[in-house]
């Protein structure tokens, strides 16, 4: 009698176990199929000796790895750092925290703006900050090409006014591609930090007034800690696409300006080293990944876990 | 106060309000829902700018100055504690702001959790206080920085009825033992009644009445205040004569009785008369000023509340306290006599 209860309640477990499998089985899919296939797929790539048109040859080979850090004289085999690598990273790494800490200036108060307008007003404007994404990004690039080349708006106008004799050189530079990255990447940093202002009680702005804190008080003391969550989630969107930004620094920082996913499609491409762009590309999903395991653990301590 | 006035776009809130607040005083600005006592409230705060009129403290105009340069504190009535920060750190807030050395706002922080019964909660998450907890550690944050006077806007009216009374008497035993002036916000007249030193009646924008607990209810000077605070019966009467602080007025049944009026009033022709329910009697016919019929007779428990059928029209209640357990006494549809008390009649202005 005993026995078969426990037999009956056994079979119980088993099922509730192969139901939840079950049920949770399209997620874990479309997770493999999407997400952690293809990844280690770049990750195998890594490990295996270029073709000599492209593609792999199926042998292992950890030279794809080697030449992250370093290169090979082609003439006498000397060995020395990948200069080149580290400069692109470091390049990279720059111009996106860079693009981050620019779209943070620019979309607080876009935030801020939006959140503190009449409720019905409010989905008006987020429908503009929107507009930009229905554009192919690439037509976008070319937009800021228009106005920031040597014969582009700025130039022209500036010259037709008289405050310079010849166009200043904007194309081509750092500052293109962070410009860029910065106006394509906006509406990503203003949506999340929207969300977080929206939600703030504006109540607590008077208590500070009124507990004598200065406008600057109130913004450092009181605005900030409480819309943390929505500054963190807004950076980390703008932070990780940037770094591994293709379009923009193709188009608006010429050849010479690379950054990492320049770097990596070369290899994919024109470089014919598969299993280096594989190795770059592995390189930067893992910085990435420390970025944010970083930013996260600093925002947490810093008591911001206490609010949303 | 002098002369407020304030207009929101076409919608005038605040009309021409001049009030005097004493120092040290506890006093409230009681009135229904809209009727500008709110609005007051954020002009002294500095989250309004009065539209005309100057708000004075002390002799000084105030009223351009920035909410952060004005040596008054609130308690909103939603508390709006900063979440993000532990007990002591809201409490402390104000000082810090202010630039106080830390030794300073550790010794005031302590003082402050110990004066609202807070002690050895100030390292805990305002979050998980509970409402009558946050409402003290509210009350704590504004009074921190020794304000000369706090603002309180309705900040009992989110606790239950239990916590609310004993929140009232709390606040009392603050104002009395800090000394500060407390500025008072309510729409329930019995929490204006227990704390205020005086009381002004406010409706729509304008102040109907200042006065001490005492004289808002007993001696209302006009039907708007004689009606939102308490029960109380509205009578027509003739004025018969005036002597002194008191006039002789006839009622409908022809009785007369005396009453007293308001200050710079003078009694005369048609007025209409104040009874509180609790200071008229009920009796055998014939023995009162007034005949009627016992309509209905409601049982409260500590009272019973007796609706009159006046002869000549009009209710009259009546409230008797149940001092003895027991039948009333008077069965409803029974025909009695209404006596009124003598010097609790009052006549209004118009």
């Amino acid at each position: 009698m005993t026995l078969s209860a426990q037999d009956a309640t056994e079979q119980r477990q088993k099922k509730h176990v192969r139901d939840r499998w079950l049920l949770s089985a399209p997620a874990l899919i479309l997770i493999i199929a999407a997400s952690v296939g293809p990844l280690l797929i770049v990750v195998l790539y890594s490990f295996l000796a270029p073709g000599s048109y492209g593609d792999v040859k199926w042998e292992f080979s950890t030279e794809g790895w080697f030449n992250v850090l370093f290169t090979r004289d082609i003439f006498d085999d000397t060995v020395s750092l990948a200069d080149a690598h580290f400069s692109i990273f470091w390049r990279s790494i720059k111009l996106a925290f860079a693009t981050t800490v620019f779209c943070l200036i620019f979309g607080f108060p876009t935030a801020y703006f939006i959140a503190t307008r009449a409720p019905h007003n409010r989905s008006l404007w987020l429908f503009l900050i929107t507009i930009p994404f229905w554009t192919n990004m690439l037509i976008r690039t070319f937009a800021i090409q228009e106005v920031i080349r040597s014969e582009g708006i700025i130039n022209t106008l500036l010259m037709k006014i008289g405050i310079i004799s010849a166009p200043i050189q904007m194309m081509f530079t750092d500052f293109a591609i962070m410009l860029g990255m910065t106006y394509v990447f906006l509406p990503l940093m203003v949506l999340p930090l929207y969300a977080s202002l929206e939600k703030l009680d504006f109540r607590l702005i008077e208590a500070g007034y009124d507990l004598y804190a200065s406008r600057f008080g109130v913004l450092w003391r009181i605005i900030i800690p409480l819309v943390k969550p929505g500054i963190i989630a807004g950076s980390i969107l703008v932070f990780v696409p940037a770094l591994s930004s293709y379009v923009v620094p193709r188009v608006l920082g010429g050849g010479k300006n690379l950054m990492v996913g320049n770097l990596i499609e070369l290899q994919f491409g024109q470089g014919r080293n598969w299993p280096l762009g594989a190795a770059l590309s592995v390189t930067l999903v893992i910085i990435v990944l420390f970025a944010m395991l970083y930013y996260v653990r600093n925002a947490s301590k810093s008591g911001g876990s206490a609010h949303g | 106060m002098h002369g407020i006035k304030k207009w929101f776009g076409t919608f005038q809130a605040v009309d021409d309000v001049t009030l005097e607040i004493r120092s040290n005083e506890f006093f409230t600005l009681l009135g229904p829902s809209g009727c500008g006592k709110t609005t007051l409230l954020r002009m002294i705060a500095g989250f309004e700018l009065p539209t005309e009129g100057q708000v004075l403290l002390d002799g000084t105009d105030i009223s351009r100055l920035l909410p952060n340069q004005r040596p008054v504190n609130t308690v909103f009535q939603n508390y709006a504690l900063f979440p993000h920060l532990t007990v002591a750190e809201n409490i402390g807030f104000g000082l810090k702001m202010l630039g106080k050395p830390k030794s300073e706002i550790d010794s005031v922080v302590k003082d402050m959790l110990k004066l609202v019964h807070l002690e050895g909660r100030g390292n805990n998450p305002v979050t998980q206080l509970s409402g009558g907890q946050q409402q003290r550690v509210a009350l704590a944050r504004a009074l921190a920085p020794r304000p000369k006077v706090l603002l309180l806007d309705e900040p009992l009216s989110a606790l239950d009825l239990k916590l609310r009374k004993s929140m009232q008497m709390e606040l009392k035993r603050l104002q009395l033992e800090t000394g500060i002036t407390f500025v008072f916000v309510t729409h329930d007249q019995e929490e204006a009644l227990t704390m205020s030193d005086r009381i002004a009646v406010m409706s729509t924008g304008t102040v109907r009445q200042v006065g001490s607990p005492w004289d808002i209810y007993d001696r209302p000077a006009e039907r708007f205040v004689a009606d939102f605070i308490g029960e109380t019966n509205f009578l027509e009467a003739d004025v018969v004569s005036v002597s002194g602080d008191r006039a002789r007025v006839r009622l409908s049944s022809g009785a007369e009785i005396s009453a007293t009026y308001p200050d710079g009033v003078t009694p005369k022709g048609k007025v209409t008369i104040v009874v509180r329910p609790e200071h008229a009697r009920l009796g055998p016919p014939g023995s009162g000023v007034l005949e009627g019929v016992l309509d209905d007779i409601v049982y409260l428990g500590t009272d019973n509340h007796f609706h009159v059928k006046v002869d000549g029209g009009g209710t009259f209640i009546v409230r008797q306290q149940n001092a003895k357990s027991g039948p009333c006494g008077f069965s409803e549809q029974e025909r009695v006599s209404i006596a009124i008390n003598d010097d609790v009649a009052q006549i209004l202005r118009d």
